[in-house]
């Protein structure tokens, strides 16, 4: 493998891995623009339980407790984000992740501004069968029964409260489990790169995160995993092609396009690129729920 | 003495915010959702008041010369921008407004405009970069270094013609809401769009000069901007956006008068805090501050808003 592939093989790993994050609470219609602030707190716990001048922890140790860190910081502050919704939601997650950054760069001991040097070291050996994790865990997330009320909350909170689903118990344990994945993608970061600092994980990369699942789709475990491979994908081909073809205007502006590309698809499938009925179309996703006789049938007629 | 001075310029920094935190108010409370071409906007106004002034337009530099020499080309550069800006904005209002409505019920469908407006930033950031360059771009101020003083405080003669005229425009645009039947129509739409259509008003015609309105509004922000601080690149509008935002949710969201005072307040804030603790530390509080406020206060410091109540 070239390591060319290979660097952006990598980084379609890691917007994968961060792309799940923010598709299990999007996927109970939860907007979170908070995804830097996740792999931020991810990516410095890791690289400090690991560091020889944090705890010096082997690595297999460090990124599950930082994991675990982020879980319950994502835990403690899903209750009062959660109380907010909408254009809301958006902004509050938003402003928890500049107070990471904020916090981050200031914090000495792992290296303030200044950035803070990883220890240990990661692969594409090991970041290629994590994300192959992530997806079929979130897969396996959705089609739980969890993974159902969040759907339905996706569709119709007051609905979903009348048929029984806790709906706070859903949105929490989605929002946390949801950072604990940008957690382990942050943590990947730092330890593949070796080196992270606070301002690489800025604004820009919670609007690309959040957008790779809108465009993928939130109906479906499909549509994170087909956001990121196009935004890591279309525009390096993009370039490709356009230098191989000598048009120098397009690989410079291979952007422009693309963004046009964003502005149609929302006027054209504004559910996203992957959506239930094209999935059902296409033949039914993973750990697909089995039908019941009712539905076989057609109704019982 | 040197504390006032700080003062002094944070109100006019201020001022620059003022204008791009209304225009932001003004979206979320008439339509509900954060439109992220303001700061492509903003900064696309700079960038053309800044090729305008300097002779750097792909095209049209001669004509636009020998029509106001090089003398007046400022002005060029304010009618260009502002011409420029109105009718993106319409384009603008065509694809993020008018299909913000999903198929099926869905809970994230007041994304779909979010989206959108995201996709329109990415296109004006590397339009920008692709003809511009991403490295910063240095005008020269067609009104030198004007500066008087009173006392030993120093005040810049732009920046305060700057904070004054955002200042009367935001005033304008409030009286405009108020009293206006274009300002009731824009409110009845705030409160409840599809009741808003049963009582006569053309939804479909009005939303266009909202987007106008706040396009108008970045504009001459913008240009502002760009005689102030003679520098602008093309990731100038998501700074300004970020800091704006902050002055907005001060102010409360959808609150015309919040906003002024919300982002005359952080452009204080931000030069007191880089002057007595350093930039990187006023994060904290700031956005600590303000997560606490979205939480727990939604309507902000003021509470009652003039338009868009009742929305969280």
């Amino acid at each position: 493998m070239s390591g060319y592939i290979e660097a952006q093989l990598i980084i379609l790993c890691l917007s994968i891995i961060y792309a799940y994050g923010i598709f299990l609470p999007a996927a109970s219609g939860q907007l979170n623009l908070g995804a830097a602030g996740f792999i931020t707190l991810g990516a410095y716990a890791s690289a400090w339980f690991n560091a020889s001048t944090g705890a010096e922890l082997p690595m297999w140790l460090s990124i599950p407790l930082a994991m675990i860190f982020t879980g319950v910081i994502a835990f403690a502050i899903s209750f009062p984000i959660l109380r907010t919704r909408g254009v809301y939601m958006v902004l509050a997650t938003f402003a928890f992740a500049e107070v990471v950054s904020g916090v981050a760069i200031n914090l000495e001991f792992v290296g303030g501004a200044a950035g803070f040097p990883v220890d240990g070291h990661t692969d594409v050996t090991v970041i290629v069968p994590v994300t192959i994790g992530v997806i079929l865990f979130s897969f396996y997330f959705m089609s739980t029964r969890l993974g159902l009320s969040l759907r339905s909350i996706h569709d119709d909170e007051s609905v979903a409260t009348l048929f029984g689903v806790n709906v706070r118990t859903s949105k929490v344990v989605a929002f946390t489990v949801g950072a604990m994945l940008m957690s382990l993608g942050g943590s990947l970061y730092g330890h593949h790169y070796n080196y992270i600092e606070a301002q690489t994980f800025n604004v820009l990369l919670s609007i690309y995160i959040l957008l790779y699942v809108l465009m993928g789709g939130t109906q479906t475990a499909w549509g994170p995993l087909i956001g990121a491979a196009f935004f890591a994908i279309v525009p390096e081909t993009l370039r490709e092609i356009a230098e191989s073809a000598g048009l120098k205007w397009l690989a410079e502006g291979r952007f422009i396009l693309f963004g046009v590309f964003i502005v149609l698809l929302m006027v054209f499938r504004p559910e996203g690129v992957m959506t239930r009925t094209l999935q059902d179309r296409l033949g039914g996703g993973l750990f697909r729920r089995k039908k019941t006789a009712v539905e076989e049938t057609g109704g019982g007629a | 003495m040197l504390i006032i001075q700080q003062l002094v310029n944070g109100l006019m920094l201020g001022g620059v915010y003022v204008m791009v935190a209304v225009a932001f108010t003004l979206i979320i409370g008439m339509l509900n959702f954060l439109n992220f071409t303001i700061p492509a906007l903003f900064m696309f106004a700079a960038v053309l008041m800044y090729a305008t002034m300097m002779g750097q337009l792909p095209f049209g530099n001669d004509l636009i010369l020998s029509i106001f020499g090089t003398e007046y080309r400022w002005v060029a550069g304010i009618i260009i921008a502002l011409v420029v800006i109105a009718l993106v904005s319409l384009v603008i209002e065509r694809f993020t407004y008018r299909y913000m409505k999903a198929k099926y019920g869905d809970a994230t469908e007041h994304a779909l405009p979010l989206v959108s407006s995201l996709g329109f930033l990415i296109i004006f950031e590397h339009l920008v970069v692709s003809t511009w360059g991403s490295d910063p771009l240095t005008a020269t101020s067609p009104f030198g270094q004007g500066t008087f003083s009173i006392d030993t405080i120093i005040f810049s003669v732009p920046q305060i013609v700057s904070l004054v005229l955002s200042l009367v425009v935001v005033v304008a645009l409030s009286v405009m809401l108020k009293a206006t039947k274009l300002g009731r129509a824009l409110r009845a739409i705030a409160e409840r769009p599809d009741t808003a259509i049963l009582m006569g008003v053309e939804v479909s015609r009005i939303v266009p000069v909202v987007y106008v309105i706040t396009g108008l509004l970045c504009a001459v922000s913008g240009i502002l901007f760009t005689i102030n601080y003679a520098t602008v690149d093309a990731y100038v509008g998501d700074t300004v956006a970020t800091v704006a935002i902050a002055g907005m949710v001060l102010g409360g969201l959808g609150n015309v008068w919040g906003a002024i005072i919300g982002g005359l307040f952080i452009g204080m804030l931000e030069v007191m805090s880089i002057y007595i603790v350093g930039a990187d530390f006023a994060k904290v509080p700031i956005w600590g501050l303000l997560l606490i406020l979205l939480v727990f206060k939604p309507t902000g410091l003021f509470g009652h808003t003039l338009i868009g109540k009742g929305k969280f």
